[in-house]
């Protein structure tokens, strides 16, 4: 399935660009996502222990399976304040 | 009441909203932006955010707050864009009947926003370095690790 991930802040920056389509295994979890993402944006792969993720503007745990019509975000750690 | 704003964060409507005829007491907290940070000068900060999400967080830690503490009223505004030295980043009224209540929360929504609303910061240096600001990557990244 394809999955389209919004990325912010400095994996944004890393992937110069703010979203990402993967082509994920149809049991995808999050977990694997995560995997993906540090293959895709090398720049970022140091980075992508520390980070969360959500569904549908939710933070989800990593075992969490994915579906194609899902908004997944990469939530770097926060900052805000 | 929950904003996110491009634009100078309006202090007295912040407190207006929070305000109520059953408040003994308002807090209000401000963010501001500080031009030191472990010695290294800031000439100015920018802020993003995942902006559905970070609503949704909000809405949700207001919530949590009225409920806890009983608040009459709550307000919370985040600043986006670009902030220079001095500007308001962040804007937290809570009202309650008693001091105690109203400070507790406003505390607790600080602290809690810095946890796990995802909005992110710029850091742009005085020597022309800019950097995203990361807490849990700026601490030994190892740590994390299983």
């Amino acid at each position: 399935m394809n999955v389209r991930v919004r990325l912010f802040a400095a994996v944004r920056q890393a992937a110069g660009r703010d979203a990402i389509d993967l082509e994920l295994p149809d049991r995808a979890t999050v977990a694997d996502l995560r995997d993906r993402l540090a293959i895709e944006i090398p720049a970022a792969a140091g980075l992508m222990r520390q980070m969360l993720f959500a569904i549908d503007a939710q933070y989800v745990p990593l075992d969490t399976p994915l579906r194609p019509d899902a908004e997944v975000a990469c939530i770097p750690p926060v900052s805000g304040g | 009441m929950i904003e996110l704003t491009q634009d100078t964060i309006d202090v007295s409507a912040v407190l207006r909203t929070a305000s109520s005829p059953r408040a003994g007491a308002v807090v209000l907290f401000l963010g501001t932006v500080r031009e030191e940070t472990d010695g290294r000068r800031t000439t100015s900060l920018t802020y993003e955010c995942y902006a559905e999400m970070a609503k949704r967080a909000l809405a949700d830690l207001e919530a949590e707050a009225v409920q806890r503490w009983s608040l009459s009223g709550c307000a919370i505004v985040h600043r986006l864009g670009h902030l220079a030295v001095g500007e308001i980043s962040v804007a937290i009224a809570a009202s309650a009947a008693h001091r105690e209540a109203a400070f507790e929360a406003a505390r607790w929504l600080i602290d809690r926003i810095k946890q796990v609303v995802p909005i992110w910061k710029q850091e742009h240096w005085a020597d022309g370095a800019s950097e995203w600001v990361h807490p849990a990557v700026d601490a030994d990244a190892a740590a994390e690790e299983p």
